[in-house]
């Protein structure tokens, strides 16, 4: 078997709380995430999985335990080795978070400009690669303002895409847009995990999305891996109540009976 | 009834020169370590990528020194360093002196709080792509906030404009020194009346280019 691409290992991140008390919000985490999955994290907000998705490029720095992404501890980095890292990992949000005051094109080149290494007609090139892969090549000199969010999302997809990611990770991407939006992005995704092979990690509190999107899923509740599971194995009930609901979505996405034990859920 | 603007004439271009003179060195000033050290104070600021306490506490601590100064006061205060510096404390560069320190924190404030403006989800996209902190100034913070902070120097250069006029009292000269001196002590109102709708036109005239600019170049 393969070294996963994605390993948290003993991971643990603790906050001061106002009150002078400490809230743990990740306890002892340990996920593996193999290359080219599709991996679901979903638990009520709060529970976690925001900053479990940002301890795999750093944003949120565990303060004990490993984070391994393509045989790499990014704990160990100096940081300047870590921000070379991050160009693996791309990053799309809620939010977009894209440049207001840049056109389509600048935004794109962003991750590429402040790397180096690419001369002006590379990167050019590379970002009409990616405004093609999510089919904007003609808004490259509009500004974000000038979009819809589906298009502004789609532009951070291209953008997370620009430096040639191995994983894609993506925090609650369709939680701002509508249900039409929100399935033409999921295609999007899905396109680029076949296409491109990009390991995609993304956290939503929809069930829908993760059923229609992952093929693995992990539930975090009070910020522990409650339980870990494969979309499409259905050898054993699921433990927590988020789990065994994503699985009747999975199965209605698939249009296939319930198993036995499932139908009263 | 405008006699005596006839003969204040030479003396008028003179104070139009030195009050600009005034408020280019203050504004220079005011950019130049202002603009940097507002960045600085909300990169280290408690949540940002470069919190520093210490840091924090005695920069704030600093600015808020040098605003909580009647202008008129710092002024005066500042004429033992002014007269080191310049080697006199007479005359619009002397008077640039005192405008530069009271514009620089005033300024830095301004930067601060249009870089707390720059929506955080934007900052930490840029770190999830690999910016430096550097990066993070020139390519992000600056961009965004850019509008901002031209409004913020237009803020300033009307605040300014008024501070020059005050720095005339002392001998700083410029349109406010012409507005005492003929216009109060020699009763001479036409002269009033001139400076006064010179300084109004002056304010519009900035405050205007201020929002076209701003308008410009915000794209959001």
């Amino acid at each position: 078997m393969t070294l996963p691409l994605i390993q948290i290992i003993a991971a643990s991140k603790a906050y001061p709380t106002h009150d002078g008390g400490i809230f743990h919000a990740l306890q002892q985490i340990n996920l593996d995430i193999a290359a080219g999955d599709i991996f679901g994290l979903i638990g009520k907000s709060g529970a976690g999985k925001s900053s479990l998705l940002r301890l795999i490029n750093l944003l949120e720095r565990p303060d004990t335990g490993s984070i391994i992404v393509a045989s790499q501890d990014l704990t160990k980095l100096n940081k300047k080795a870590l921000r070379r890292a991050r160009q693996q990992i791309g990053m799309i949000f809620q939010q977009f978070n894209l440049l207001q005051n840049t056109n389509v094109f600048d935004n794109v080149a962003f991750p590429l400009k402040i790397h180096g290494g690419l001369n002006k007609q590379d990167i050019h090139a590379r970002v009409q690669e990616c405004l093609a892969i999510v089919g904007l090549e003609e808004k490259a000199h509009s500004y974000p303002a000038q979009l819809s969010g589906g298009q502004k999302q789609r532009v951070a997809i291209a953008r997370a895409l620009a430096p040639r990611p191995q994983v894609l990770l993506c925090d609650e991407p369709t939680s701002a847009l509508d249900a039409e939006t929100t399935r033409e992005i999921l295609d999007t995704l899905r396109d680029i995990n076949q296409r491109l092979g990009v390991t995609i990690v993304i956290v939503s509190h929809e069930l829908a999305v993760l059923s229609k999107l992952c093929n693995h899923v992990a539930v975090i509740v009070d910020g522990d891996i409650a339980e870990s599971f494969a979309l499409a194995d259905t050898s054993q009930l699921r433990s927590t109540a988020l789990g065994r609901e994503l699985i009747c979505h999975w199965h209605e996405e698939h249009a296939r009976p319930l198993p036995e034990g499932l139908a009263h859920v | 009834m405008f006699d005596n603007i006839i003969l204040i004439l030479p003396e008028l271009g003179t104070a139009i020169l030195q009050t600009l003179t005034m408020l280019a060195i203050g504004l220079s000033s005011a950019t130049l370590i202002g603009g940097p050290l507002g960045i600085v104070l909300f990169l280290v600021d408690t949540g940002q990528s470069l919190e520093h306490r210490p840091l924090s506490l005695v920069l704030g601590w600093i600015v808020n020194t040098i605003r909580s100064f009647p202008f008129i006061i710092l002024l005066v205060a500042l004429v033992p360093f002014t007269r080191w510096l310049i080697g006199t404390s007479i005359g619009p560069l002397a008077a640039s002196v005192p405008l530069s320190i009271a514009a620089i924190p005033y300024f830095a404030r301004l930067v601060e709080k249009s870089c707390k403006e720059v929506p955080r989800g934007v900052i930490e996209a840029a770190h999830a792509m690999g910016a430096s902190e550097w990066q993070i100034v020139w390519r992000v913070l600056l961009v965004e906030a850019r509008a901002g902070l031209v409004l913020a120097l237009t803020v300033l250069a009307i605040s300014f404009l008024s501070y020059s006029a005050i720095a005339g009292v002392v001998g700083g000269g410029g349109i406010g020194d012409l507005a005492i001196r003929y216009g109060y002590y020699r009763f001479q109102t036409d002269v009033m009346v001139v400076t006064i709708a010179l300084l109004v036109a002056l304010v519009q005239v900035i405050q205007f280019a201020g929002n076209r600019i701003a308008h410009k170049i915000d794209k959001r």
